[in-house]
């Protein structure tokens, strides 16, 4: 966020604490796109621009090792089915970040389909954004609510108990629009549904 | 000096503008409408052709090399128009092209008021020309038919393909209704089409001055190069005694070979379609078959200041197809007026302010731009 706003030097401590603190991790799990987006992006560009060639060489060593969460399952770890129950409609929101800057498209998908008792709804135009971007939904607030009300018409037409995504941002942005037309529509994140084991959403 | 991007510098900042333009539902169904309708045209085109990331590198490629060697480029694009009987012209900012413009228009045609007949021209937007024109006595004519019915709308272009984009056929029947004296005018495109076709008819006939833009450059045979839809382009070009081309330094591409790299994905990226109806390539001037004087005026207006840095140099291999503009959500939501200036959307949002070197109002989002 730092970053993305312009504040690149307030972003460059963040960076070595990140890379101190996980510089022994086999694998670094992150439950977030847009974190493991600014990291595959800029990370070596902020190195860069910090002349730290150690920091460079430790960002290039540990970037191998980040994966973001539905990634690690089905890309690293080549699991599809995780062994939940979760018998609940559900719709799926296709992060920007997870989109466009990662890639991440059928993954996801297929770790819901395995799901247990899930029945799996389309979402309408799901790879418009939902107008949350960070700043952007602060800066930019008349415009974030203009794209998440047409999110949100999307949502309802899905027809599903429950919108999950890969970001929390979204899902955040998202169920403020639901909850203030009063839907019933719940948001969770994908973690929350694989890790469930049959109780009630 | 005065580099300048129309009325950017006295524009309102982005949030701003965006909150008045979001109360209008009209011109929110329109854009809604037209971009959706635009961006699975092109992507229907896109997904027709094999190589379509192959030319996409290559343009590419060929835009980088161009501006890393811009000086020889246009130095060479300089001499070869003019030996074929254009004259070329140097203007370093906003006032300087339009000084130019009214003196070759005032040397040509004398004191007396003129109209002069305008296509495919953003640039001129751009540097305010129309005002600087009406200063002198001299009435521009838009004749592509979305700046047209902006011009006689007392409105501002929106879009940079589809300038017009947020009125709907009954508020172009009203304008029309207006300005042309057409009070029985109704709303069906085949008379609204008619309605223009007969408006510019008239003008395409008994104007001596065109002022156009340029699609491209070619340095190896100093042609310009036009692509268009409605054959005003033609008109323009080809009707008048006198046309001046105005055209950013950035348009330039080293050899008319390198068309082909340019013509496969300029019309497929912008309209969605496989082929723009109108190419018109031309170089200098040939007595008896068109204008007999034919000058080009090359404007800097802070482009070379872009040059210098790596990234923002990247801003000037920008063709203008406006498939990031049907892309963003953020334009779909407010529409081009909202930026402030005539390049609107995601490259609006760092050209204007790059050229004009100002902080950006509005931060990049959540990047539909890669996409397309």
């Amino acid at each position: 966020m730092h970053y993305n706003t312009g504040y690149h030097r307030e972003a460059v401590p963040l960076v070595r604490r990140f890379v101190q603190m996980f510089r022994e991790t086999e694998c670094v799990c992150v439950p977030s796109a847009s974190c493991v987006a600014m990291m595959r992006e800029h990370y070596e560009l902020i190195a860069t621009q910090e002349n730290d060639a150690t920091l460079l060489a430790d960002v290039q060593s540990l970037l191998p090792r980040v994966f973001e969460f539905s990634e690690l399952l089905t890309e690293r770890l080549k699991v599809e089915d995780v062994g939940a129950s979760f018998a609940h409609s559900v719709t799926y929101h296709p992060s920007c970040h997870s989109l466009r800057m990662l890639n991440i498209r059928e993954g996801p998908l297929k770790l819901l389909r395995a799901v247990r008792g899930l029945e799996l709804r389309d979402l309408p135009e799901k790879e418009q954004c939902c107008g949350f971007g960070g700043t952007f939904a602060v800066k930019n607030a008349d415009v974030s609510a203009a794209m998440l009300e047409a999110k949100e018409v999307c949502v309802i037409q899905a027809g599903a108990e429950v919108v999950t995504a890969l970001d929390n941002s979204c899902l955040m942005q998202i169920y403020g629009g639901l909850h203030r037309a009063g839907s019933p529509v719940k948001t969770m994140h994908i973690a929350e549904i694989l890790a469930s084991t049959g109780a009630s959403a | 000096m005065s580099i300048r991007v129309g009325k950017t510098s006295a524009a309102r900042t982005f949030p701003i503008a965006a909150k008045e333009a979001l109360g209008n539902a009209q011109l929110r169904r329109n854009v809604h409408h037209a971009t959706d309708v635009i961006r699975n045209k092109r992507a229907l085109r896109v997904e027709e052709m094999p190589d379509w990331q192959q030319l996409r590198d290559s343009a590419s490629a060929i835009k980088q090399h161009t501006l890393a060697h811009l000086d020889f480029y246009l130095e060479e694009f300089s001499r070869n128009c003019e030996s074929s009987g254009g004259k070329v012209h140097w203007a370093r900012d906003a006032d300087e092209a339009n000084a130019i413009a009214v003196k070759l228009i005032c040397e040509f045609a004398g004191d007396a008021p003129q109209e002069v007949i305008k296509v495919k021209t953003m640039t001129s937007d751009e540097v305010q020309m129309n005002v600087a024109l009406e200063a002198a006595d001299i009435t521009p004519i838009e004749t592509d038919l979305a700046d047209m019915i902006v011009q006689l709308g007392h409105d501002e272009p929106s879009h940079i393909v589809v300038p017009a984009l947020h009125k709907n056929r009954v508020e172009i029947r009203d304008i029309f209704r207006r300005e042309m004296n057409l009070p029985e005018l109704t709303e069906q495109p085949e008379d609204l089409t008619a309605a223009a076709r007969r408006y510019l008819r008239e003008r395409f006939l008994r104007t001596k001055i065109g002022i156009s833009g340029a699609n491209f450059l070619v340095a190896e045979t100093g042609a310009v190069c036009v692509v268009e839809s409605e054959g005003n382009g033609r008109m323009c070009v080809t009707l008048p005694e006198m046309l001046v081309t105005l055209v950013g330094i950035e348009k330039v591409i080293p050899k008319s070979q390198d068309l082909e790299v340019f013509l496969q994905l300029l019309p497929r990226s912008a309209t969605g379609e496989r082929m723009n109806p109108y190419n018109s390539l031309w170089s200098g001037v040939t007595i008896g078959d068109g204008p007999r004087e034919f000058h080009v005026i090359l404007l800097d207006n802070g482009r070379t200041k872009l040059l210098e840095d790596e990234l923002e140099r990247e801003t000037l291999q920008c063709i203008r197809c406006g498939a990031c503009l049907n892309a963003c959500p953020v334009y779909r939501e407010t529409g081009g007026l909202a930026y402030g200036s005539i390049y609107s959307g995601p490259i609006g949002a760092i050209l204007s302010p790059q050229l004009q070197s100002l902080a950006p109002t509005l931060d990049a989002l959540e990047l539909s731009c890669p996409d397309v």
